[in-house]
């Protein structure tokens, strides 16, 4: 059994490098240079997979990427992956490949009892049957549908390999390292242009790797050795196996994935798996080459069906006879080629079945030859054991057999042509889609081009490989193509035989047939992207590259249409399917989001803090003084011993940036609400920031550090925002203004220093000679000084908290030391650390806004900060924000809520409606934006907007938290619950 | 896609942000009927197919705003410039 169908020499494979592999738990044997599809075939295993719908048994069908029935699953574990064609699966030992989509085996599948049920499952099938009631879609039909219809299993865990993204830059790109591809590289690469040679197999050749050629005086394989040699001889050509040009985008940009080290079992240390890369090329040649087209006849699918041009790859390339009795349907001299390689290898050619009648060409001696015939169906089930044929005269018989090898012509690999938008034109002459309208600067030689024969292919190779450069200023000479040896290359194709007994298959791998595109037709979807929708043709993974055409033809038939009136659909990036993992390369868990740490990290993770992502940045939430000590406790003594002692926080993250120039003033002017270019040196002032549609977007404090430069902060949150917002404003509305600024977030540690006892807590750090007293530096007074014996630092005496606080700041590489002795100089007054909960508690219960009620939906009125806008100047935002509708006094209005019951737990979210009302839109009076439990208050507490909340004061109303389930009384306040005149800040 | 930044060179579009349609001025505040205007220089837009003229921000590069000539229909880019006409001068 061993091998059974593999030729005792010859191929591209290595036989000292025997390897073993598992099939569904059974071992084989194969050799490098083997895929697995080929390594099946050597065994004989030709029963791979099951199909799409009607779980009918499938063979391999092709030799490459566009194959749709050998899927399977590879690898195990977490490396597990579903759907891999074992057509492009390069063998490597200990290979684990699992088949598809049945139960609970592949030769005996009860999932093939949908070919039973297969009215049922026709085109549109979905629309029809699953009509009614609609209740049963969610419960019984769509679970029932991805059970019985589905391709592998995903991986249930992460996956442990690495992927990277790269970038490439060329000249000259060539898309396909075949005979067209290879001597469009040499031109180039003579010439001293960059060149990048891509293809997506592991060899470079093409078809030569599979057909047996001679060019000029050598055979194909040797040309390929030659050129391939003397392109790794230069230093400006680079040459990328394993790599697929998945796509074309604007401006010379290629998608590229190169599979790395799929082809061992796993990448060897510090190796990605797969590299996606973008290339930048100036010019591109596309020899991407042709895919061949199957016949549509009865039980087509049939394991043992195959293409002919396949069935040559694995008789020369991998020393395989895939089936060793072989029918062979030809609509095309092609056939012929494939017949006399058979018979080379041994096989027997039970009979040419070419469907032209007047075909010239003569068949191998002995063999059996039916002009002006065709397949009616094929018989057997897990592999062909016979074809059931109709002669001219229409006649039948039927013909023993275990295997089919079809030609029926070309679809030239228009794909990347495609994704700029352009159409595939049909051409009468060669019976095939050629490129429309092409990327700029791509050219395309070759089969691609609808040039099918080898010396076509040279020839284009060669001029366009040397066009595209001397476009560039380059100048390659010109390299006339050898001669060829001869080959027959005429053609009709036979898109479908009418006649055919049983289901005809035009898409493979969706389980589309012949019929269903009739139905489509009959049912009025004529439109060819109304029929590829309605039957699913061509929309699986592989992208229909075996049977879009045959079924546009199908269609044309069908509605008494020529193909170019038909048409085509287009093809859209990736040309082969590309794992997110390779797109998203590095850029996964940290690499996606990294995360921003505080000065102070390191000495908040020593006192057991907890912390809480806020964007980017990890930030203490609390500090624990027990390890069991819940967030509540925790946060509610912070803010006791703030507001009774002292407290310290990190406001590192808040955005700083740097201004700088004669005019900083007039501009903040204009991007904040209030006036600036008053405040004096020295001081600091709190600006509300609006969009030009007049919605606030960020608030923060800005001081004037001297007469031309001022330090602004921006909220954590829209600190990015701020920067792109002020550059606008500056380098598109004001250019006139003499200012420079610059972020300096990073480069400045910040500390908050809260509580009766901030003042004492400073004095001890600040250098002597700097007066701390209350007269001498005031509320909302700022200044450089030093503290600890000369080191730079600057202080604000800014309050967030409504405490006497003082913000401290100083170069980020003191922030470590600068948290120590703070906390070391604030022991004896009892300081504590405070995180951001007891931040967020402070500022509710003075009633300041912040990310909850900035969401980009209020305007200065909303948030009662009118006054804050002036009217003596314009600013951003300020007519938009003065709207009759943004002034009503019916628009909901920023007030303070204070449940009835103290122990109730508002919750952020709730509407607001009166008692009785029912809730409803028009009932709806607003909801709460912030809540916090009090410790000052013991009680719970909100901040929201409520329909004319102002004059509605005292006032209970319900909040009604429809997600939560929770539905509280709250009464309407002033939204400052603490210390309202204050009087703590100025103490 | 790639965008030419004036000061950078041709780059990347994902290091760019987007704002959309340029040339718009911003209205004079004290006019008589600047909220009327103000609404069209917010709201309003040519929304054309064709030769457009764009805003985008070179976040990840120099941070300049740049004009950037497109042709929506077919993605090609015929120029840019920076959007300050100082920058501008002064690169010239």
């Amino acid at each position: 059994m061993k091998n059974s169908n593999r030729l005792a020499s010859g191929g591209l494979i290595d036989r000292a490098k025997p390897l073993s592999f598992q099939f569904d738990g059974k071992t084989y044997q194969g050799y490098a240079g083997d895929t697995l599809a080929s390594a099946l075939l050597a065994n004989n295993v030709q029963l791979v997979a099951r199909s799409f719908k009607y779980h009918r048994p499938r063979g391999v069908l092709t030799a490459g990427s566009e194959e749709p029935n050998a899927l399977v699953e590879l690898r195990t574990g977490a490396r597990h992956e579903p759907n891999v064609r074992a057509t492009m699966a390069e063998l490597y030992e200990g290979l684990n490949a699992r088949s598809q989509n049945r139960w609970p085996s592949l030769a005996f599948d009860l999932g093939a009892v949908n070919s039973l049920l297969s009215p049922f499952f026709a085109a549109g099938f979905y629309y029809k049957t699953f009509m009614w009631p609609a209740a049963f879609w969610e419960k019984v039909y769509e679970p029932l549908i991805r059970r019985a219809a589905g391709l592998g299993k995903p991986p249930l865990s992460d996956d442990p390999d690495s992927y990277e993204k790269a970038f490439a830059h060329c000249d000259l790109l060539v898309i396909g390292a075949g005979p067209a591809g290879l001597a469009a590289a040499l031109t180039a690469a003579r010439s001293g242009a960059r060149v990048i040679l891509a293809d997506e197999g592991p060899m470079l050749g093409g078809r030569l790797l599979s057909d047996r050629r001679i060019i000029g005086n050598q055979s194909g394989l040797d040309w390929v050795k030659a050129i391939e040699a003397e392109l790794g001889s230069f230093p400006n050509v680079r040459i990328m196996p394993r790599t697929t040009i998945f796509g074309v985008y604007d401006h010379g940009v290629y998608g590229a994935l190169e599979r790395v080290n799929d082809h061992v079992a796993t990448p060897p240390a510090h190796e990605p798996r797969q590299r996606a890369y973008r290339i930048y090329a100036k010019r591109a040649v596309l020899a991407a080459g042709a895919i061949e087209r199957p016949h549509v006849f009865g039980n087509n699918d049939r394991p043992g069906v195959m293409l002919g041009s396949a069935m040559r790859t694995y008789l020369n390339r991998y020393a395989v006879v895939p089936t060793k009795r072989v029918a062979i349907f030809t609509s095309s001299d092609e056939g012929y080629a494939t017949a006399q390689d058979l018979i080379n290898a041994g096989a027997s050619v039970q009979a040419i079945i070419d469907s032209r009648k007047d075909a010239t060409i003569s068949a191998p001696k002995d063999v059996p030859y039916f002009k002006g015939a065709k397949i009616l169906r094929a018989l057997g089930n897990r592999q062909v054991q016979g074809v059931e044929i109709e002669l001219a005269d229409g006649s039948t018989r039927i013909l023993d057999c275990d295997g089919v090898a079809m030609s029926n012509g070309w679809n030239p690999a228009v794909h990347l042509t495609c994704h700029q938008g352009g159409r595939p034109v049909w051409d009468d002459k060669t019976n095939a889609f050629l490129p429309g309208k092409l990327p700029a600067g791509l050219s395309v030689a070759g089969a691609a081009q609808g040039h099918f024969s080898l010396k076509d292919t040279l020839t284009d190779g060669f001029r366009l490989g040397a066009s595209a450069v001397d476009d560039l200023g380059f100048k390659a000479h010109a390299i006339a193509a050898p001669d060829t040896d001869p080959e027959s290359l005429a053609h009709i194709p036979l898109w479908r035989v009418k006649t055919s007994k049983g289901k005809c298959f035009v898409d493979f791998q969706h389980d589309v047939t012949d019929t269903d595109i009739e139905l489509a037709n009959r049912e009025g979807f004529r439109s060819v992207e109304h029929m590829k929708r309605y039957t699913t043709l061509g929309m699986a993974t592989d992208q229909g590259k075996t049977s879009n055409i045959s079924g546009l033809a199908i269609l044309g038939e069908a509605s008494g249409r020529s193909m170019a009136e038909v048409g085509t659909t287009i093809f859209r990036p990736p040309y082969t399917p590309v794992a997110l993992g390779a797109l998203a390369g590095h850029h996964v868990h940290k690499g996606f989001r990294p995360t921003r740490l505080t000065p102070s990290h390191q000495w908040a993770e020593e006192q057991g803090a907890v912390f809480m992502e806020t964007g980017l940045w990890l930030r203490a939430q609390y500090f624990p003084k027990k390890k069991n000590e819940s967030w509540l406790d925790a946060m509610n003594r912070e803010v006791e011993i703030t507001r009774s002692k002292v407290g310290v926080c990190d406001v590192s993250t808040l955005g700083k940036i740097d201004l700088q120039g004669k005019d900083v003033g007039t501009f903040l002017d204009r991007v904040y609400t209030g006036t600036f270019s008053t405040l004096p040196v020295g001081k600091v002032r709190y600006g509300l920031m609006m969009r030009e549609d007049g919605f606030v977007q960020d608030d923060g404090t800005t001081a004037r550090l001297s007469e031309n430069r001022w330090l602004m902060t921006t909220t954590t949150a829209g600190a990015g925002k701020v920067m792109a917002h002020l550059e606008f404003c500056h380098q598109v509305l004001w250019p006139e203004l003499d200012i420079a600024f610059t972020s300096v977030t990073e480069q400045w540690a910040q500390y908050s220093i809260a509580g009766p006892h901030a003042r004492d807590v400073l004095k001890k750090l600040v250098d002597p000679q700097h007066d701390m007293s209350n007269e001498a530096f005031t509320y909302m007074a700022c200044g450089a000084i030093t503290i600890c014996n000369g080191i730079p630092a600057r202080l604000f005496r800014i309050s967030f908290s409504g405490e006497l606080a003082y913000e401290i700041g100083v170069p980020n590489r003191y922030g470590d030391a600068l948290i120590r002795a703070i906390m070391k100089a604030g022991e004896e007054f009892g300081i504590t650390p405070y995180g951001l909960e007891a931040l967020s508690t402070m500022r509710i219960e003075k009633g300041h806004v912040a990310g909850g009620e900035l969401n980009g939906q209020t305007t200065p009125r909303d948030l009662g900060l009118i006054k804050m806008v002036s009217q003596k100047k314009d600013c951003i935002g300020k007519h938009m924000s003065e709207r009759p509708a943004m002034l009503d006094a019916d628009r909901p209005i920023f007030v303070g809520l204070k449940p009835k019951n103290p122990q109730a737990k508002l919750t952020g979210g709730a509407h607001f409606l009166d008692k009785g009302a029912k809730p409803s839109l028009d009932n709806d009076l607003g909801h709460m934006m912030s809540v916090a439990y009090s410790p000052m208050l013991k009680s719970w507490i909100g901040l929201g907007i409520v329909k004319r909340g102002r004059e509605r004061i005292g006032d209970t109303i319900r909040a009604v938290d429809f997600v939560r389930g929770t539905e509280f009384e709250v009464e309407i306040c002033d939204p400052v619950f603490f210390d309202p005149q204050g009087e703590r800040l100025r103490g | 896609m790639r965008i030419p930044c004036p000061f950078c060179g041709p780059r990347d579009s994902q290091e760019f942000s987007f704002l959309g349609q340029t040339g718009l001025k911003r209205p004079d505040p004290n006019a008589p009927d600047a909220q009327k205007q103000f609404h069209d220089y917010v709201h309003i837009r040519d929304n054309k197919a064709g030769l457009t003229k764009e805003l985008w921000l070179h976040a990840n590069g120099c941070r300049s705003w740049i004009v950037v000539e497109r042709n929506t229909l077919t993605h090609e880019i015929t120029g840019s410039e920076f959007a300050s006409p100082l920058t501008k001068e002064a690169a010239q």
